[in-house]
């Protein structure tokens, strides 16, 4: 799947719920899955500071795809960081320049990438092209 | 003591109470932030841009005389409502932070120097932090702080012993805009002057909440923001004794806080305009005294214990909440509550109170040192005012336990 079919399939799998609290505890259950984060990795390095809640994020870059791991110490904005790692984790560094991300405004969650919520999610995917813009000069 | 309104006049007074939040009728519960505006205080913004807008004491004309008048009546309402002792100890700026900065830079040029000691509570906010340590960083000066206890109380104790002959000022808050906590200003300001310490009073969080008497206090300054206290934003207020705003050289230069001006040497004008340098907010200085009146009629007193009742309301209610911690338990306080429900994340708890329609602050609340003493990274705080009812605290106690059951 590229990337745009997987933000489809987002879209598609919030569409099955009907109200916004059905939404958010579908977000705190992928917040909750989201794979285990390595403690080593939690330094000042990776962290995306945010004024309400704090984000990590890892990358890796291998045979010219770059995976991400990430964590949030708020649930509800780790689920979010579990669908953007879904979206850009296992893509090549042009993907992930090239990404129209629509998938959050479209399943209702635009209020939280806006600049004054300040909860690193902006910056998490800022960090992301950037990380794929570096990764693209070196290849 | 009654209100002179019932609460549904009150409510109709303030419009914005009516708005829907993603559907759901607003709580408005983030009255520590900025409080909502009555209709007569709205209203006096309008006319004063329709029919009565020149520029203050600066013109002959019918105009600038009328609106000069109603500013300076805005003084007089600044005045009776602290109980400063002459007008000409009121000066308006754009809010606490400005009025302390004014009060950092002129206080420490005029005495502040190197090994010299400020001395500040841990419960500040960071209005009333930086500056100092802007002003250390100058002057070479140090900054001491006052511990507090668990349930939010200062240490008097260890204040004494912070007081030393170089102290140069003190500078606490009035009520601690996390903790609620009203702190005992008047003591804090009679031990410092046994030893002839100034002392500023940050009542951004104190005046909106009862009767603020200066002159009782005896505090050298008093600082507060419009906006807090049912005024617009943008104007603010600083109180200064006269003897020591008259020894205080002005913190900035322009028009009308000057008397004479040659290139060669400039005069300053007196009190209070020497500190109300250039075109001020006078729009925002009879809004602010519209809105004070607003309150004294309504009876401040009454103001008072109507949220002392709704801070009960709530405290009993959050209190009941297995797992559920508040923040602040001195035995005086203002209707502020912070709060952390078992281990989640403030921010995942506002976000689901907010889809509730229900507006409460999430974060530090802009007193990161405070949040360290508790080891947090910040909580939950419900400010309420006199507008807020017992249904909206049932709401929020309501709101907060679903918020334990989604992240259980
Ligand atoms: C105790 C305290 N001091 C200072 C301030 C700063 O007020 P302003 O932002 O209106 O200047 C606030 C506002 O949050 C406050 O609560």
């Amino acid at each position: 799947m590229n990337i745009n079919e997987i933000q489809d399939q987002i879209v598609e799998e919030f569409a099955q719920f009907g109200d916004w609290m059905e939404r958010y505890e579908y977000l705190i259950d992928l917040g909750r899955s989201l794979a285990p984060f390595d403690e080593r990795h939690k330094t000042p390095e990776y962290l995306i500071e945010g004024c309400q809640s704090k984000v990590w994020l890892y990358p890796s870059f291998e045979n010219g795809i770059i995976t991400f791991s990430a964590e949030s110490d708020a649930l509800i904005t780790r689920g979010i960081v579990a669908l953007l790692v879904r979206v850009f984790s296992g893509r090549t560094p042009a993907e992930i320049v090239g990404a129209n991300i629509y998938f959050i405004e479209k399943i209702g969650l635009r209020e939280n990438l806006s600049p004054t919520r300040s909860n690193g999610l902006l910056a998490m995917m800022k960090q992301m092209r950037l990380y794929a813009l570096a990764y693209k000069s070196k290849q | 003591m009654k209100l002179a309104k019932s609460i549904e006049e009150i409510r109709s007074d303030f419009p914005i109470l009516s708005t829907k939040a993603h559907g759901k009728p607003l709580i408005y519960l983030d009255n520590g932030a900025t409080t909502q505006k009555p209709l007569q205080v709205i209203s006096v913004m309008e006319e004063l841009y329709r029919t009565t807008n020149a520029n203050v004491h600066r013109g002959v004309h019918y105009l600038s005389d009328r609106v000069s008048d109603r500013y300076e009546a805005a003084r007089e309402t600044v005045r009776a409502f602290i109980n400063a002792r002459s007008r000409e100890e009121i000066i308006f700026t754009a809010g606490t932070t400005a009025s302390i900065n004014a009060i950092a830079f002129s206080f420490g040029e005029r005495y502040v120097g190197e090994g010299d000691e400020i001395v500040i509570s841990g419960m500040e906010h960071h209005a009333n932090i930086v500056p100092w340590q802007m002003l250390c960083e100058r002057r070479k000066a140090r900054l001491k702080v006052i511990p507090f206890s668990e349930e939010g109380v200062l240490d008097l104790e260890a204040y004494r012993s912070l007081l030393s002959e170089r102290t140069r000022i003190v500078a606490v808050t009035h009520v601690s805009n996390v903790l609620g906590t009203v702190n005992p200003v008047k003591e804090i300001v009679a031990e410092a002057h046994r030893q002839g310490i100034p002392v500023l009073v940050d009542g951004a969080q104190g005046i909106q909440h009862g009767l603020v008497d200066v002159t009782d206090i005896d505090c050298d300054f008093y600082v507060f923001s419009g906006h807090k206290v049912y005024g617009p934003n943008g104007i603010g207020v600083l109180y200064g004794k006269a003897e020591l705003l008259n020894e205080l050289p002005p913190y900035q230069g322009g028009g009308d806080m000057v008397a004479n001006v040659t290139f060669e040497k400039t005069t300053y004008n007196v009190l209070p305009f020497k500190f109300e340098a250039g075109t001020t907010n006078f729009t925002g200085a009879i809004g602010l005294g519209t809105a004070l009146d607003y309150l004294s009629a309504l009876g401040r007193e009454a103001v008072a214990e109507r949220e002392q009742v709704l801070l009960a309301g709530a405290t009993a209610g959050l209190s009941a909440i297995e797992g559920l911690r508040i923040y602040g338990t001195a035995p005086h306080k203002v209707s502020v509550i912070s709060f952390l429900p078992g281990q989640i994340h403030q921010y995942d708890a506002g976000m689901i109170l907010d889809k509730m329609g229900i507006a409460v602050r999430t974060g530090t609340h802009c007193a990161q040192p405070l949040m360290e003493r508790y080891g947090i990274t910040g909580n939950i705080r419900a400010s309420m005012a006199f507008y807020n009812t017992e249904e909206e605290i049932e709401a929020l106690v309501k709101g907060v336990k679903k918020v334990t059951e989604m992240f259980a």
